[in-house]
């Protein structure tokens, strides 16, 4: 074995162990990070923990939004047509959000299966969503 | 009138781009010199055909002729007269067009400076095929002069892109894309030839540091504009749109690092020419997942598959076909065994670092489209993901910029560096530790403290190799600026009315009262604001809310104080009754670092070109 051959297998392991490492990480950080999305049917069919963060997706019911008198808080009613289920936010909702529109939201259920978001979507385009809640939507109508 | 001119003279670009293309080929494979010579009159006809055609289209745009459909569905009447220019590429069909004009524009820049290239002809074949397919592309399933269905009125440009940012932003990135193509059609011609030689790698570098620094415009564009436009304050968001033009980005910085050793040391062409592969195939990825709306929305894709399919297809045989060449000629290209150096082991590792980002970056980017196609459900995947693994794969990077300058082209003793290095080490550690004993967060600490790394070992280096000192600068101000704007930003959502007042770190933030406003095409709202720093007046701000009358879109006008440390940002949320506005406001510092980053790493880009083109013409005259 000369030194060449000695270099060559030296680099190999190198190589190996960065991509295991590399793998490992962004597999784990992929798992961290997926963001999974529910229709207003899938939470109530389906028992989801409190602490589970997930992006809701779906149609802001006409006439739902309901703004406080004081504060910065706001509640509205995401429907897929055939469900629906209650949002509670603070915040400033974006420009593209509009009643009879799509929408998602990002945040988890409390105890009472409304859901806490701590960001609403609406930004790059007014007919945004998902494609299984414009399926369901499609199905529904 | 102009619809058939302009479909007429696509119609013929695409005959020449196809003459282009096979005839120089077929001469070089049968040694026929007319075959050969007839390469540049043709591309130039092509040119001078694809010219009039955006021509033509930009007229349609003057005039509001809204008998082309495309032009009736990105205007109006109303709008004004700049962002009628810039709506020619503001959709799907003329920003394909756009492709296709700078593509052409580049072929020419390359016929005006490569007189002499010996693989001339072959480039511009190359270049000519991938013309041709793109004009297939343009004219079978997105042709920009169809006929509209009945009077149209316009439906007016998207609210958007209607901002002084997007008026270069698209060209600039497009412009970067298509340079890689350049890149790719030079080594792809080498590779035929079998010559990888340094005078290739010297003629491709050149090319790619000059798509990369369009493309370094055009990615800080981009950021710049939805910094602005979008009202979160926010300047990457990690959007599947904006990693498509990160890969390349990441991959075009790679090659231009190996190409440099490719150059100097005739060794790691498989891995050169590689990368040019690799560039060419992300720009075109790049363009696919962005205009075949798979990515934003995802049931576009969907209503028109005929688009998506027909890009992937080419995008399938394009790669393919290089890939093929590649491989036939991958015995042959061995490099010298030399023993390493030190500047290239750095120069490896650096590629190396860089491609499994964009590795991760495009793992992240498709996921949620493999996730979707093995019918698994619909996910997204969130920013935190690029954040964590693009994290320690830049401070490695970092860590190894640092040592570049000191590693020669000659074999070196590793204890020679440290002699260089160590006390340059021990400040930087210093001012890691001192950012730490401020309670600042450990990632800050640590990037900081390379960053300075970086701009201390660089320092010497200005005169000697001007082109790495000012592009590492940058990277390491850019990288400052990310990490303290991230760090140190306040961010305050409040409810108010005229006459309140709100603190936003030392800014006190006055409502005065608000106005009616109106433009050509839109009607809004403007508050008015006075910010005060102890007592001092500082600034009027004047957010705006207004609504596009044409699409009955609501658009967030920010107003921003630019100043070097930092910003102050507003942002007019939305109407509570009585007076009341929710209000945004962020506090920014060192956010304007960023894009001073950006800015010196395209000129290091372009004082990097102009050192090559002289080793260029030293070596001619040697």
């Amino acid at each position: 074995m000369n030194h060449i051959h000695k270099r060559r297998i030296y680099i190999i392991v190198l190589l190996a162990v960065g991509l295991g490492l590399a793998a490992g990480l962004i597999l784990y950080a992929l798992k961290q990070n997926i963001n999974v999305f529910v229709t207003p049917s899938q939470i109530l069919s389906s028992h989801l923990s409190p602490d589970y963060h997930f992006r809701l997706g779906g149609m802001v019911k006409k006439d739902s939004v309901i703004r406080d008198k004081k504060s910065l808080n706001v509640s509205f009613i995401v429907t897929d047509l055939k469900s629906e289920i209650t949002v509670f936010y603070t915040g400033g909702l974006p420009d593209l959000f509009r009643e009879g529109k799509g929408v998602v939201a990002e945040g988890h259920l409390d105890q009472q299966q409304h859901f806490i978001a701590t960001q609403v979507l609406a930004k790059h385009d007014e007919n945004y969503m998902p494609k299984n809640v414009a399926e369901m939507l499609k199905k529904n109508r | 009138m102009i619809q058939l001119a302009g479909q007429l003279s696509l119609s013929f670009a695409l005959m020449l781009a196809l003459l282009q293309g096979l005839l120089p080929l077929w001469g070089s494979y049968r040694d026929n010199p007319y075959a050969l010579a007839a390469a540049r009159p043709f591309a130039l006809g092509q040119l001078a055909l694809v010219v009039i055609a955006y021509v033509l289209l930009t007229i349609a745009f003057l005039n509001s002729d809204f008998t082309i459909a495309y032009v009736a569905e990105n205007s109006h009447a109303s709008l004004p007269f700049m962002y009628r220019l810039t709506a020619v590429w503001g959709a799907h069909e003329g920003s394909i067009l756009l492709w296709i004009l700078l593509l052409n524009v580049w072929t020419l820049l390359f016929i005006l400076f490569e007189k002499q290239n010996s693989n001339l002809p072959l480039v511009l074949a190359i270049l000519g095929l991938i013309s041709f397919s793109f004009l297939c592309f343009l004219l079978l399933t997105s042709n920009p002069f169809a006929a509209a269905v009945g009077p149209q009125t316009g439906h007016d440009l998207n609210p958007l892109l209607q901002d002084p940012g997007f008026v270069i932003h698209p060209p600039m990135l497009y412009m970067g894309y298509v340079g890689f193509s350049v890149t790719f059609a030079i080594t792809l011609a080498a590779l035929i030839r079998g010559r990888l030689d340094a005078n290739w790698a010297n003629v491709a570098r050149q090319f790619a540091i000059a798509a990369w620094c369009f493309l370094t415009l055009g990615i800080m564009l981009g950021s710049w504009w939805a910094y602005r436009v979008l009202g979160w304050g926010g300047f990457w968001f990690w959007d599947p749109v904006e990693n498509a033009s990160l890969l390349p980005w990441l991959s075009g910085t790679a090659l231009i690092h190996t190409l440099a050793l490719t150059e100097k040391r005739g060794t790691a062409k498989a891995w050169s020419a590689l990368l040019a592969l690799i560039c060419f195939a992300l720009s075109l990825l790049g363009t696919f997942l962005v205009r075949s709306g798979v990515l934003i929305s995802a049931h576009t894709f969907a209503n028109d598959p005929k688009r998506g399919v027909f890009l992937l297809l080419l995008l399938a045989i394009l790669i393919c076909a290089a890939l093929f060449v590649y491989l036939i000629r991958l015995p042959q290209l061995s490099s010298p065994q030399k023993p390493f150096v030190p500047r290239e082991i750095i120069l490896l590792v650096n590629s190396i670092l860089l491609i499994v980002a964009m590795l991760t970056i495009l793992l992240g980017t498709l996921y949620p489209l493999i996730f979707d196609a093995l019918h698994l459900g619909a996910i997204s995947v969130g920013a935190p993901y690029f954040n964590l693994v693009m994290a320690p794969l830049v401070l490695l990077m970092m860590l190894v910029m640092g040592f570049a300058p000191f590693c020669a082209w000659q074999s070196q003793l590793v204890k020679r560096i440290w002699q260089l290095t160590w006390r340059k080490c021990c400040f930087c550690l210093l001012i890691m530790l001192i950012i730490w004993l401020q309670r600042m967060p450990f990632m800050t600490g640590i990037s900081i403290g390379l960053s300075v790394w970086i701009l201390v070992s660089v320092m010497s280096t200005f005169r000697i190799a001007p082109g790495m000192a000012f592009s590492h600068t940058g990277f390491a101000v850019f990288i400052i600026g990310i990490m303290l704007s991230s760090s140190l930003s306040t961010e305050k959502e409040v409810r108010l009315k005229p006459g309140q007042t709100t603190i936003i770190g030392p800014y006190q933030f006055l409502f005065i009262d608000t106005e009616g406003t109106s433009g050509s095409n839109f009607r809004g709202i403007r508050a008015n604001f006075e910010v005060t720093k102890h007592n001092r007046h500082i600034v009027n701000l004047s957010p705006e809310k207004r609504i596009y009358t044409v699409r009955h879109m609501v658009m967030t006008k920010v107003d921003i104080h630019p100043s070097i440390f930092r910003d102050l940002y507003i942002a007019l949320g939305e109407p509570y009754g009585q007076d009341d506005w929710s209000v945004r406001l962020y506090y920014k510092p060192f956010i304007r670092w960023i894009w001073a980053g950006g800015l010196l790493m395209i000129l290091g880009g372009i004082l990097g070109i102009i050192q090559n083109k002289k080793r260029e013409e030293q070596n001619i005259h040697a």
